[in-house]
């Protein structure tokens, strides 16, 4: 039951079908640990939705069920529905998801470290076949929304700062011209001015290029600030969902993922939202 | 002085070989981390497919057809072999240990020896390939009675230059190249851009086979094409100690310095010991190598940041 009011509440915002949607999926490691328990998510074509929770909750097992990238972490989607497009993709492999416009950012951006910049950048384009010229546009693209990548062209990607390396990692995924990135913990390790630049870049991304965005973060503020719409996560368990909004609204949330403490608060709430938070968990 | 210039030049062109072989090693060794056992076995699969190809051509064609028909067929047979080693070992060992993955390359050495012997033959089958064979004097000027240089060993030095300057373009400058060295910086992250890894296996195990063809052929012109040519490839593993598993220039320095260094001291030191350093003598740099730079002349930097 509460699988049906998530799934339609997943799809709000925009109202045509969204461009991703996960239905119920379980998903198992090494054969014996069940990570995922059911977990469904929507996202709206030209949305940005997140994913928020704490460390171990299933955020990047979630985005690599996506992308297809568990297989190769022995991780299986043993239960459930990913559709993408229209077209289902729990059983593919990420180089025909990646043809097919969904790409991955991953968590610790993984630049090819003793690559440069610029070859770090042209990897990304490995799907395309519609010829030189057009890739050197989008290359040329990137670097208008990346100053400092062209700066840093010639650089080998393991000796740029962190946050240069999660420009080129997203540099490098809008390389493959996608409808929509999964991107993982872009915040991770990083200043929190360089962390706001990145989200700006983001919604930049989004409105000027349609690309839609799922964002797996544990900075909840930050996330919810330029997502339209939030799921949270807990122990492979989605416990919570609703718009931005709603969602930093919420005393809970407030609690237990902002970080802000309601002086005014009564004993009683307290008793009251932590009964809620179990109530999530069970 | 003269002489000197000889065996040093004698020992750098016969090095090239243990350059090439190194080379198979190192392409495959920085794509996926597998040390491959079986590079030598390949060779000697390489070897015999272009000589019994050529010889049944040779019999109807004339006789560069028969060669070039030969490396045709030897270059199929490689490839075939790249696509059933990618689809039958590598595909099935997928996220195991790089150790598992060297134990697969031992066996799969034992089924490429057998299996090449029993399709092609057994016995020592002489390689012609047109290369000239009488020796050829240079800088008379310069010394007295000049310098003496092998002919097959100055073609086979001419012909694996090459070979490395296309490996070199092919890496540097080509997507594919690009790709494959993607892969061998970061498996996940290539994966992630939508790079196939079985694709990247199969293109390099085929590199890896072209490399194992020109070593046999240039090696088999010396000494014809028999099986013990699998041992070339244990001459190989000093030179990657030397030089390093993951560098291709550390390949070809290493090949070099080894083969220059055998073959000197073979002629200035062996005479006082008795002979037979060239058997051992780059089993004893290597280890004293490994003692003391254990990453090799050109070890790759681990570009390691937080
Ligand atoms: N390859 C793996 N094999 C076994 N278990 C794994 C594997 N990867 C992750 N897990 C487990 O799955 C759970 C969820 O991990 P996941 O990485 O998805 O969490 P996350 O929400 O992304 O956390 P973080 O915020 O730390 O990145 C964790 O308990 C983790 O230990
Ligand atoms: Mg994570």
């Amino acid at each position: 039951m509460a699988q049906i009011e998530r799934e339609t509440n997943g799809q709000s915002g925009i109202g045509t079908t969204p461009i991703l949607s996960v239905n119920n999926i379980e998903v198992i490691y090494d054969q014996v640990v069940l990570v995922l328990k059911g977990v469904s998510l929507a996202v709206p074509r030209g949305g940005i939705v997140s994913i928020l929770g704490a460390n171990g909750a299933g955020k990047t097992t979630t985005l690599k069920a996506i992308s297809n990238l568990l297989k190769s972490e022995k991780g299986l989607v043993t239960k459930g529905i990913i559709e993408f497009d229209g077209r289902r993709v729990d059983n593919t492999t990420p180089n025909d998801l990646v043809s097919n416009g969904c790409v991955q950012v991953m968590e610790g951006r993984h630049c090819f470290a003793h690559l440069s910049i610029h070859e770090n950048l042209l990897t990304g384009a490995f799907t395309r076949r519609n010829g030189k010229a057009a890739i050197q546009r989008d290359l040329d693209a990137v670097y208008e929304y990346f100053p400092r990548l062209r700066e840093r062209r010639k650089s080998l990607a393991g000796y740029v700062s962190g946050g240069e390396q999660q420009m080129c990692a997203i540099g490098r995924a809008m390389m493959s011209r996608p409808k929509m990135i999964l991107l993982d913990e872009p915040s991770m390790g990083l200043a929190p001015k360089i962390v706001e630049e990145i989200f700006g870049i983001v919604k930049t991304l989004n409105e000027a290029q349609g690309v839609s965005f799922l964002i797996a973060e544990q900075n909840t503020n930050m996330a919810l600030r330029y997502a339209t719409y939030g799921y949270i996560l807990e122990t492979g368990r989605i416990v919570l969902d609703g718009s931005a909004d709603d969602l930093r609204q919420n005393e809970d949330v407030k609690e237990f993922y902002l970080g802000i403490a309601d002086s005014n608060r009564t004993s009683f709430r307290d008793v009251k939202s932590y009964r809620r938070r179990k109530r999530w968990l069970a | 002085m003269g002489f000197f210039i000889e065996v040093l030049i004698g020992g750098l062109l016969s090095g090239v070989l243990y350059s090439l072989v190194a080379l198979g090693f190192v392409v495959i060794f920085k794509a996926s981390g597998v040390l491959n056992f079986a590079q030598g076995s390949m060779v000697l699969l390489a070897g015999l497919a272009f000589v019994r190809a050529q010889a049944f051509l040779g019999e109807t064609f004339p006789f560069w057809i028969s060669v070039a028909g030969g490396l045709a067929f030897a270059v199929a047979i490689m490839v075939i072999v790249a696509w059933l080693v990618e689809k039958f070992v590598l595909t099935r060992l997928i996220n195991q240990s790089s150790l598992s993955l060297f134990m697969a390359t031992i066996g799969l050495a034992f089924v490429i020896d057998e299996l090449s012997q029993i399709a092609f033959g057994s016995e020592v089958y002489a390689v012609k390939i047109g290369i000239p064979r009488e020796p050829i004097i240079v800088l008379t000027g310069l010394f007295d009675g000049g310098v003496l240089l092998n002919s097959v060993d100055l073609w086979a030095a001419i012909i694996a230059a090459c070979l490395v300057l296309i490996l070199v373009v092919f890496f540097q400058k080509t997507g594919t190249g690009l790709a494959l060295r993607a892969v061998a910086d970061d498996h996940a992250a290539a994966q992630s851009v939508g790079i196939p890894i079985p694709w990247t296996w199969l293109i390099i195990w085929s590199v890896a086979g072209l490399i194992a063809l020109a070593a046999a052929v240039l090696w088999g012109t010396k000494v014809g094409i028999q099986y013990s040519i699998v041992f070339l490839a244990m001459k190989a593993l000093p030179v990657l100690i030397l030089g390093g598993f993951t560098s291709i220039p550390g390949a070809i320095v290493g090949g070099l310095l080894i083969g220059a260094g055998e073959k000197l001291a073979e002629v200035f030191i062996g005479s006082m010991i008795g002979g037979g350093i060239e058997y051992w003598f780059a089993y004893v740099v290597a280890l004293i190598f490994l003692m003391i730079w254990p990453q090799g002349l050109f070890g790759e930097r681990l570009i390691e940041r937080i």
